[in-house]
């Protein structure tokens, strides 16, 4: 159950923020005037909000459950994320996602779940 | 500097600090938040404004917004991969300071998580795209 919020808030927030900032487009100007400009707008941004929220909701999500479980059973299911992400941002975002990209996130997805025993 | 050669730059030093913000971030919020008893509200707020967990606080804001700029240019599926090498680098901090064994599996993981780092990284960014 915890498992299932944790995944469900991490991708829906991961998606809504990666789908916010795309429709922004890419940030050009670094000078503390154009960031401040860049975070006033993006503050106004619904779908970034809702995705803090989310993203908000796996963190204490994920803190509740390492009380109750282990790191090394927390952890796999964050590399679970990964792929089941991966697979909504080809679906969703409509990403063009090549061979290379999928052999990488499944060779990071094994190598996370490695670590965590 | 042609502008594919730019980009990647770019994203490579956005990916540098949304992965060491990450690890040192959630480092010294674990370091601040050792031997405490949160029992109360008033606990929690003490909590927050230890130094450890102030410093813990900024440098995860600092990857939020570091993230949400990378994403702005890169796609979901190439920032995922390449920014899990803050396992790695979280795993190395545990070795460091918390003296964790390092086993021949975790090992094996880490190599996983370069090898697919590195096979991503190495791709574009934003393929197709008119960036």
């Amino acid at each position: 159950m915890l498992l299932s919020v944790i995944v469900g808030s991490t991708v829906m927030g991961d998606l809504l923020q990666s789908l916010e900032m795309k429709r922004h487009g890419e940030i050009r100007d670094f000078h503390p005037r154009g960031l401040g400009k860049v975070l006033a707008t993006l503050a106004r941004k619904k779908y970034l909000i809702l995705a803090i929220a989310f993203m908000a909701a796996s963190f204490f999500a994920f803190m509740t459950l390492l009380e109750v479980a282990d790191l090394s059973f927390a952890v796999p299911a964050s590399a679970a994320t990964l792929v089941f992400e991966t697979i909504l941002a080809r679906l969703i975002l409509k990403e063009r996602v090549d061979s290379r990209r999928w052999v990488g996130a499944c060779l990071v997805a094994c190598g996370v779940a490695l670590l965590a025993r | 500097m042609r502008p594919d050669a730019r980009l990647q730059w770019k994203t490579r030093v956005f990916a540098v600090i949304v992965i060491l913000s990450n690890a040192l971030g959630n480092f010294s919020l674990a370091w601040g938040m050792r031997n405490r008893t949160t029992l109360s509200v008033v606990d929690y707020v003490a909590a927050i404004f230890s130094p450890w967990v102030m410093l813990g606080i900024s440098l995860l804001i600092l990857w939020l917004l570091s993230r949400m700029a990378l994403l702005s240019w890169a796609d979901l599926s190439y920032v995922l991969p390449v920014t899990s090498l803050g396992y790695v680098a979280s795993a190395v901090i545990g070795r460091f300071f918390l003296s964790e064994q390092i086993t021949p599996e975790r090992w094996t993981g880490t190599l996983l998580i370069v090898a697919g780092t590195v096979l991503v990284g190495l791709g574009s960014p934003h393929p197709g795209g008119d960036l």
